[in-house]
């Protein structure tokens, strides 16, 4: 019964906390609306999720967002020099990165890390092929870059919900 | 006076990097380059802004700005998401337009 009327209890806890930061207000009122907006969005949105997930490793979650942060400034600024520099020298080309996830949310949460750390976007998640392509802006080594990939933010990605 | 200095500073920054994705938008020579500007326009160029409105909030009203926190959130869900969608399209249209050269020959 519970199980039916809470089909996601941590979706619905995520969906009241984001309605009270944008309510800036906690009264008992605003926390009824967004009880009863997190009870009945996940009911209504069900067909679009994927397979649950479960954080195994919270730690080396938050361990990967922070190297995110930070790699994000750090990539922002080289792209910030590249941009400004001179465009005909750029060796941009498309990479593809072969994929040891299988989960598919997982993956695609790969896909948005890449496309966050400028220098680098998703272009297609291949699922038949278990491969992310990747286009890059400025790259000499193919290889290196699927190598950071892998290492700085799958095997962190695939720790957290083991899988 | 310090939270002013750190909320211009913020808002500086924030508009340095918005205005390098634009350049970048205009400068890079083709549509999957093109790309790359917005991404980084939205990463930390909005959210040097959304920081600056945070510390401004925080440090004038009653409360933290949390409502900026939300904004952050939901623009990096979203900005991965447009880019991608872009990027398949293109993929896409471009993968026809190859197929039908080969058919024309």
């Amino acid at each position: 019964m519970m199980k039916r009327l809470v089909p996601r209890p941590l979706l619905t806890f995520t969906i009241l906390v984001l309605w009270l930061m944008l309510a800036s207000d906690i009264s008992v009122g605003q926390v009824l609306l967004g009880t009863a907006i997190g009870l009945v969005i996940p009911i209504v949105t069900a067909p679009f999720w994927p397979e649950r997930l479960r954080i195994v490793r919270p730690l080396v979650g938050i361990r990967l967002f922070l190297v995110l942060l930070y790699d994000i400034v750090v990539a922002n600024l080289r792209v910030a020099r590249l941009v400004l520099g001179p465009t005909d020298k750029l060796r941009s080309q498309f990479v593809e990165v072969p994929l040891d996830i299988d989960d598919r949310f997982v993956a695609v949460l790969l896909g948005s890390v890449v496309a966050l750390t400028p220098g680098t976007v998703s272009i297609d998640i291949d699922r038949t092929r278990r491969a992310l392509l990747v286009h890059a802006l400025d790259l000499d080594d193919p290889d290196e870059l699927v190598r950071l990939i892998k290492t700085r933010y799958e095997v962190p990605l695939k720790e957290t919900f083991g899988c | 006076m310090l939270v002013e200095l750190i909320t211009s500073a913020l808002v500086l920054i924030g508009a340095t990097f918005a205005l390098l994705g634009s350049i970048g938008l205009a400068r890079l020579p083709d549509f999957f380059s093109r790309l790359h500007g917005p991404t980084k326009a939205t990463t930390l160029g909005v959210g040097s802004v959304v920081l600056a409105s945070l510390v401004h909030v925080s440090a004038n009203e009653p409360g933290l700005g949390v409502r900026e926190l939300a904004t952050m959130v939901f623009l990096f869900i979203t900005a991965p998401v447009s880019a991608h969608m872009l990027a398949k399209a293109a993929l896409g249209e471009r993968r026809r337009r190859e197929a039908e050269e080969k058919a024309e020959e």
